[in-house]
């Protein structure tokens, strides 16, 4: 009976995890081991980063209430169209075009934040306006055409790799194994120093057999990961700059009073300002970082496809916010977290790629997206919300 | 043989690890007011949710007798046939549409084409005129106050021709006034043959209209009383509740009030926040000494919800004026949080609406008011820390759960209700507005919280305590204010007020009592 019951709170705990475990293996069995080979690997992050680093933005966003910010895909042709034209016709240098895309993400920010908390319109609609604004003007901006990236400095930044003169060869980059090593090392030693500190202070830890299988899983993931990746090209800059986005906001939301002023807005809005919380800051800074957010990954995807055009980020929205909900944030705000949405992220990411190995058509892919998004939710509500309502 | 309408037979409810029912026998007498009691999880919801179908056939054991014969409820439906209807405490109405609208929902008058209306408002008005409501169908449900929505609510049930009526705690949102006119009516449809099952936790009510007296405990019938003369004796039915006589219902404490003056409020005016030439308070000053407790009564509207939440960084009102001192201090509170930090706290009136985060952790809503003392200068929290002091707190006050990372959700009123209080101990003020700390919530725990008040109290924490129950009031303060229509009518000493002196201070200020129809917008 225990035994029974310990298992199944695993699972439930774990579940999305387990989920994407049993999509990569379909995936590769389906595809004959292709999904596998290490230029499939190194690039299904990267293709995915303005997922990655949009879903952290639109998280918090969908805390504050299942409130959604549809302009998102517009924010980041805008930003990615005035990067390019600065670069192009302007001939500036990658440096202050990427402050002054980055200010322009931030006035943006400020706009739709200041809507939404201040004036208080509805966040749906504010952010609706905003993607016909923002897609409008980005055209403006590209004067409908499409316009290349040439400077390579800026290229460099987001899409070169990692490559050690003298330890890197072209078939063979052992700097990225080295990194995956020492990373793995350095978190063994976090999480045993952690967990040695709640010890002393009494707190609850968990069991010794469950600390090990977690970090050696852990571990394993990270050096088979960059194992991968040394038979590539190396550890993508890119990947770098997602970890960043990603590991600031999984700090903010779990280790700072400002990141759990989202979830008490959104668990009760009401008892959160008796409380002392001003909800319309928190819906601000949702929406202002969800911009900032949007932003950057315009540069992101501006650096991967090299040039820019009218049609950039089109829908991309719906990416973020299909991996926040598969990832196991709450639809009626409140809860979710940024490992969850990670792994939705990666999901959708791992999906994307598998079938697209395997040659399934395109309208064959929206309608498995579109199944998967359904039934992450339903699973959603019915083992979660059942629960709570009694 | 006693003539039943309603025989529920050793029913038994199983949930996952718990018993909620076990072996339960229920026996309704035709005509009578039968009242079911016992503390909060012994299972009257359980019982009537087995009995209206919303726990449907098959999931419980046991059998229902109805008229003699067996019934098999799938859904609420099947049971509304037979004419059995349940009001549940939370009122089941829709405010953005009319009376009648609500009255006839999902039991629509249809004509030819679609809905015939004037059908709907016709008989809507008809049941009106028998709960005695002076309204129009036509009135939205969100412009009249709480004590007529559940008059309209019993007229609905009178719409679906009710046999039997069950009312789950009907009068916890209604002030004194209003209860009696509803238990009175009640009794009136008694004369007129109905038979009605009452779940109450006020006990004098249940003495004042019952005929017998079921009592669970623990998912078990303990005990069925017979009240033929309505003047049993609240401690007879409380033993049979708790299993133990409580010898007294309020803890007993030395009072040590200090002659310091923990807060004072002069010449305070709120004006409605949307009909702002509307006054909700009037005019009001009042202190509040340190170790002592004051106690607000009033009807419902009176106006000492607004004057709290207003007093507490401006949450409720527009042009606020007057002074506010805490400790000898004159303060101009603009937000809540300026409020928190100045020492001021208000435990809201009702806990999972206003007060608490219910699909967050014990320990995350434990700190919420005061989330910088886990956190370091930089913002950031620490957990393991936030736990620990969570755990503290639970311990303190006997907060019914394994772990503080229980969701809060899943606990009993009364332990919410503590979790609630051990989130404003946390932030520890010097000053504790309690508005309605008891509401909803049984005996035993009533008693506890009434003991962590007095602990405040002892620490030198000033206490309001605003609360429509006079008994507590009477039982727990040292002073009364007693306010209505926004005004404060009267002070006294708790020694020398009684409930008597409570009502004649109110109905003697003069003009017709409001409802409370200026509660929050």
């Amino acid at each position: 009976m225990k035994a029974s019951t310990k298992a199944s709170t695993l699972i439930k705990k774990y579940t999305m995890a387990i989920a994407l475990v049993v999509v990569f293996i379909f995936f590769s069995v389906l595809t004959n081991g292709r999904l596998m080979y290490a230029q499939n690997i190194s690039n299904l992050l990267l293709q995915n980063a303005y997922v990655l680093v949009m879903a952290c933005g639109m998280l918090l966003c969908i805390l504050t209430g299942g409130n959604v910010d549809l302009s998102v895909g517009a924010t980041l042709c805008l930003v990615g169209a005035v990067a390019a034209q600065l670069m192009g016709q302007s001939s500036m240098g990658a440096l202050p075009t990427i402050l002054i895309a980055m200010l322009i993400a931030a006035v943006i920010g400020i706009w739709q934040g200041f809507w939404i908390g201040y004036i208080h319109v509805p966040p749906f609609i504010a952010t609706l306006a905003g993607m016909f604004l923002f897609r409008g003007l980005g055209r403006v901006v590209l004067a409908s055409k499409t316009v290349n990236i040439q400077n390579t400095v800026f290229l460099n930044t987001f899409i070169s790799y990692i490559d050690v003169p003298g330890l890197d060869s072209k078939s063979f980059h052992p700097s990225a194994l080295i990194t995956g090593i020492a990373v793995s090392v350095l978190l063994t030693v976090l999480m045993l120093t952690n967990r040695a500190k709640r010890a002393k202070k009494n707190y609850e830890v968990e069991s010794t057999a469950t600390t090990f299988i977690k970090i050696g899983v852990i571990d394993a993931l990270i050096i088979a990961y960059c194992w991968k990746l040394a038979n590539y090209k190396g550890i993508p800059v890119m990947l770098l700059w997602i970890l960043l986005v990603v590991l600031i906001f999984a700090f903010i939301t779990i280790k700072t009073a400002f990141g759990r002023y989202f979830y008490a807005v959104g668990g009760n809005e009401k008892a959160a300002k008796l409380s002392g919380i001003d909800p319309r800051r928190v819906y601000f800074w949702a929406y202002f970082l969800m911009s900032v957010l949007a932003g950057f990954s315009g540069l992101l995807v501006a650096a991967r496809i090299g040039s820019v055009d009218g049609n950039m980020g089109n829908s991309y929205e719906m990416d973020a916010i299909a991996a926040c909900f598969i990832g196991g944030a709450s639809a009626y705000g409140g809860s979710g977290t940024v490992s969850g949405i990670m792994i939705g992220a990666i999901l959708l990411g791992v999906m994307n790629q598998g079938m697209s190995i395997y040659g399934l058509p395109d309208e064959w892919q929206y309608v498995v997206k579109g199944a998967v998004l359904l039934a992450a939710v339903i699973f959603d509500v019915v083992s979660n919300h059942k629960v709570g309502k009694q | 043989m006693p003539d039943n309408i309603l025989w529920m037979k050793n029913i038994t409810k199983l949930y996952p690890g718990v018993r909620a029912l076990d072996n339960v026998n229920l026996e309704v007498q035709r005509g009578e007011i039968h009242a079911l009691v016992g503390e909060n999880g012994a299972g009257k919801s359980t019982l009537m949710n087995v009995l209206s179908g919303t726990i449907p056939y098959g999931e419980y054991e046991g059998t229902i007798l109805f008229n003699e014969e067996e019934c098999q409820f799938k859904r609420i439906h099947d049971s509304e046939k037979l004419g059995i209807v349940i009001i549940h405490q939370e009122l089941a109405l829709i405010p953005e549409l009319s009376i009648g609208e609500n009255m006839f929902l999902g039991n629509e008058r249809k004509g030819n084409l679609g809905i015939d209306w004037h059908e709907t408002y016709n008989q809507a008005e008809k049941h009106l005129k028998e709960v005695g409501l002076q309204e129009k169908a036509t009135t939205l449900i969100k412009d009249i106050g709480t004590g007529k929505q559940q008059l309209v609510e019993i007229a609905k049930a009178l719409s679906k021709n009710v046999k039997l009526l069950i009312l789950d705690e009907p009068t916890s949102s209604l002030n004194e006034e209003e209860s009696k006119m509803l238990l009175d009516m009640l009794l009136q449809f008694k004369k007129q043959g109905m038979t009605s099952i009452l779940i109450s936790h006020k006990l004098s009510e249940v003495a004042y209209v019952a005929d017998r007296i079921t009592v669970l405990r623990d998912g078990a019938t303990i005990e069925t009383i017979e009240n033929e003369s309505h003047n049993i004796d609240e401690s007879r039915i409380i033993r049979g509740m708790v299993g133990r006589e409580l010898t007294s219902r309020f803890p007993s404490r030395e009072h040590k009030v200090s002659p310091e003056i923990g807060m004072e409020v002069k010449n305070w005016s709120v004006c409605h926040p949307v009909y702002t030439e509307k006054c909700v308070v009037n005019n009001v000053s009042f202190h509040v000494h340190k170790g002592e407790i004051v106690g607000f009564s009033g009807l419902q509207g009176a106006g000492r919800t607004e004057l709290a939440k207003s007093l507490f960084g401006k949450n409720y009102g527009s042009s606020i004026s007057g002074q506010e001192f805490l400790n000898g201090q004159e303060v101009h509170l603009k937000t809540e949080r300026e409020a928190i930090e100045h020492g001021l706290a208000y435990v809201t009136e009702d806990r999972k609406t206003n007060g608490l985060v219910l699909i967050d952790t014990i320990a995350k809503n434990t700190t919420m008011a005061r989330l910088q003392k886990v956190c370091d200068k930089r913002g950031v929290i620490d957990v393991g820390m936030e736990n620990h002091v969570a755990e503290k707190c639970r311990t303190a006050l006997n907060i019914k759960t394994p772990t503080v990372q229980q969701l809060v959700g899943n606990l009993s009123g009364g332990n919410q209700q503590k979790v609630l209080l051990s989130k404003w101990m946390f932030a520890d003020p010097d000053v504790l507005i309690l508005d309605e700390p008891t509401r909803g919530i049984d005996v035993g725990a009533k008693y506890e919280i009434y003991c962590i008040m007095n602990d405040m109290a002892a620490q030198g924490k000033s206490v309001v305590m605003i609360s429509s129950e006079l008994p507590e009031l009477l039982g727990m303060c040292d002073r009364i204010y007693v306010m209505n229509e926004g005004s404060l009518v009267a002070e006294m000493e708790s020694a020398e007020a009684t409930q008597e002196k409570i009502m004649a201070a109110i109905l003697r200020s003069g003009k017709r009592s409001v409802p409370d129809e200026q509660k929050d917008a």
